[in-house]
């Protein structure tokens, strides 16, 4: 009897062991919901190539993201918008050490538009935009948009704004370029999530502002560029700070980083809206994976570690399929040297 | 055998007193564990309020009650006043009764009173139906059918007879309170209906024999006779699509353009309180802006009581004088 019982206990014990070592290991994340989609496919594709991890993300938002990674309730956050100074502030006093930032892939949003009759791509300038968000340009005809697009027959049509009614990372970037192009706009509205617009009406995600666009004869909206390329929509280009009018694409749009990597301070918290560069796209973004400085578990830390070295490699690889723009090769390389202070 | 017949025969005769205190005692317990039942109905309530209370310290301390008076909703200044929404969600509500109650009490007479049995019973069918479709389908509907529809037709159509009212005044979106006061009361409806049927039709036959006997017609009858007889249950029945139009959140958010504004129109859009919070929750930063956010569920749970308050007391008034024109 007793020696069964032991038999059964090595049993047991051998049982255990074989399973732990092939349980899958579990990292959690939540934030942003805009990369979603990207993330989704490389957690898929890491854990393909490494069937021991497994990642689990919930696209809860990046304000969700920033609370639950301070909160210590998931091993790291996702963010569209990098964390403000208290809210960094408020992370080292938590936990005695700080956050990083990873950025991971590009965004960019777009100006849509239904003018009746107008079937051609708009150029707009800062000006334009600046003066339509605040309510100051109420025409389509108006010369601030006229005289970007000589040839277009402009109606005398009163121009209706659609904006994002919830908060969202699409919202932070359009509102962070205003901020950046005209000092109206930053004293008066500012950058975040969700704003007090001046004029116009919310449509429930990007969905909603383009069905509000292409339904309403006059709109003007803002939408995500993967947005608009997928479902093959009319958006119109932005002038940059080198004067160019540069239709948002892929390629603009990492030039946009590019732009800015020169100068990229080295939390990598960095707008790159209104970027320098002769084809850069100025209201392009940075999206970011939040990660603690100190993971105490080892097997956490390094499935995490290598989990962002092979995003930011061989990852990078799957970003166009999905319509997202990749990293320029600097901010990448700086990446992987900032990728060893997580300890 | 013979023993069980025994204790059949005897038990209630000689342990009545046991066999009644046993009743009594189940009865204690059938009261005891329904009285917890409903209680916990009183608990919900009281923790919900209890919550939102908490959750909303930094917002009281900072606006007051220039939360309710204000109407700044600047999540990058943190500025935060309701008024737009108390505003967008008593509007909006108001239309959808204007237009729900008069069509739904006057579909529920039609289907109790007026017509045939196997008609009544299949249109009521198909309203159960109608009560059961997800806010999102009405919202999607709203988005597709009823906002171009109002855009194109019935909004310029209010403009050229009714433009002279401040109602229907300012540029016809399609979106804004009107729209969301028609969808609610889209939503409404099949509510209104199938409350008011069911208690029209338990108005006692000798009500309207009584009417009928005394030479009214079949209208009479129905109108000064049953509809006043069942005024209570009718007034229940948009008590309950009130409290419904309050608390929507998917359909209104489609139509109503999510904006804060106060605005004469019906055209203009605006926003409700159970809109900004599922729309604005998700994505809010910072401790004050998502406490201003718990504490306009606080205010939405206050309007409800306030309004349900009211909904009481009107009954109480109006069935007293109902019963005293019904004596008349």
């Amino acid at each position: 009897m007793k020696r069964i019982a032991q038999i059964l206990l090595v049993a047991f014990g051998l049982a255990l062991a074989v399973f732990t070592a092939h349980a899958a290991l579990s990292i959690t994340g939540a934030g942003a919901t805009f990369p979603y989609p990207m993330y989704s496919k490389w957690f898929d594709e890491f854990h393909k190539k490494d069937s021991n991890i497994e990642i689990n993300y919930q696209s809860i938002g990046s304000g969700g993201g920033i609370k639950q990674v301070t909160e210590g309730t998931v091993d790291f956050g996702a963010s569209d918008g990098p964390m403000t100074d208290e809210q960094l502030k408020a992370y080292q006093d938590k936990h005695g050490f700080p956050v990083l930032h990873f950025p991971t892939v590009l965004g960019a949003d777009v100006p849509t538009y239904n003018i009746p009759g107008v079937t051609a791509e708009l150029n707009f300038t800062p000006d334009a935009l600046a003066g339509i968000f605040l309510g100051k340009i109420t025409k389509w005809n108006d010369p601030a948009i006229a005289d970007a697009n000589k040839g277009v027959n402009l109606p005398a049509n009163e121009i209706l704004v659609i904006h994002r009614a919830e908060g969202s990372g699409t919202t932070y970037i359009w509102t962070d370029y205003l901020s950046k192009i005209s000092d109206e706009w930053k004293t008066k509205v500012g950058k975040a999530t969700s704003v007090k617009w001046p004029v116009g009406l919310g449509g429930q995600g990007n969905e909603g502002v383009s069905g509000l666009v292409k339904q309403t004869p006059n709109a003007l909206g803002y939408v995500e560029l993967i947005y608009a390329i997928q479902n093959k929509m009319l958006y119109g280009k932005v002038r940059n700070s080198s004067g160019q009018f540069i239709k948002a694409d892929l390629a603009s749009v990492t030039a946009a980083a590019a732009g800015a990597a020169k100068n990229m301070p080295d939390d990598f918290r960095v707008s790159i809206t209104d970027a320098p560069g002769k084809a850069a796209y100025p209201v392009s973004s940075f999206t970011w994976l939040l990660i603690p400085s100190k993971i105490p578990d080892a097997a956490k830390r390094d499935a995490i570690k290598g989990f962002v070295k092979w995003m930011l490699t061989d990852g990078q690889n799957d970003t166009e399929a999905l319509a997202y723009a990749k990293l320029p090769k600097e901010v990448v390389a700086k990446e992987l040297k900032a990728l060893n202070n997580v300890q | 055998m013979a023993t069980t017949t025994t204790i059949e025969s005897a038990s209630p005769r000689a342990g009545s007193r046991s066999f009644l205190s046993r009743l009594r005692e189940g009865d204690e317990i059938a009261r005891l564990i329904t009285f917890l039942f409903a209680a916990t109905v009183v608990l919900i309530t009281l923790l919900i309020v209890y919550e939102l209370w908490l959750g909303s310290v930094l917002p009281r301390h900072k606006f007051g009650f220039a939360f309710f008076r204000t109407s700044v909703w600047d999540p990058v200044f943190e500025q935060f006043g309701a008024l737009p929404f108390i505003f967008g969600t008593v509007v909006t509500s108001a239309v959808a009764l204007l237009l729900a109650v008069p069509l739904g009490i006057g579909a529920a007479i039609f289907l109790a009173e007026l017509a045939p049995a196997r008609v009544s019973d299949t249109l009521e069918f198909f309203i159960d139906l109608l009560a059961a479709v997800p806010s999102v389908i009405y919202g999607v509907l709203g988005i597709f059918i009823i906002v171009p529809v109002m855009r194109d037709f019935v909004q310029p159509w209010l403009k050229e007879t009714l433009g002279f009212l401040p109602f229907f005044t300012g540029p016809a979106f399609g979106i804004g309170f009107l729209t969301a006061g028609v969808v609610l009361a889209v939503m409404v409806i099949p509510y209104i209906i199938s409350v008011s049927r069911e208690v029209l039709l338990s108005v006692p036959r000798d009500q309207r024999e009584a009417a009928l006997a005394l030479g009214a017609t079949r209208w009479e009858s129905t109108w000064k006779v049953v509809v006043p007889f069942a005024r209570t249950g009718i007034l229940g029945s948009t008590f309950l699509a009130l409290a419904r139009a309050l608390g929507e959140t998917m359909a209104v958010t489609m139509v109503i353009g999510n904006t804060p504004l106060i605005s004469d129109s019906l055209f203009s859009p605006g926003d409700s309180i159970a809109s900004v919070i599922a729309s604005q929750f998700k994505e809010a930063t910072g401790d004050l802006y998502t406490q201003s956010l718990i504490e306009l569920g606080l205010v939405l749970f206050l309007l409800t009581f306030v309004l349900n308050g009211l909904a009481r007391l009107l009954i109480i008034i109006t069935s007293q004088r109902g019963s005293g024109t019904a004596h008349a």
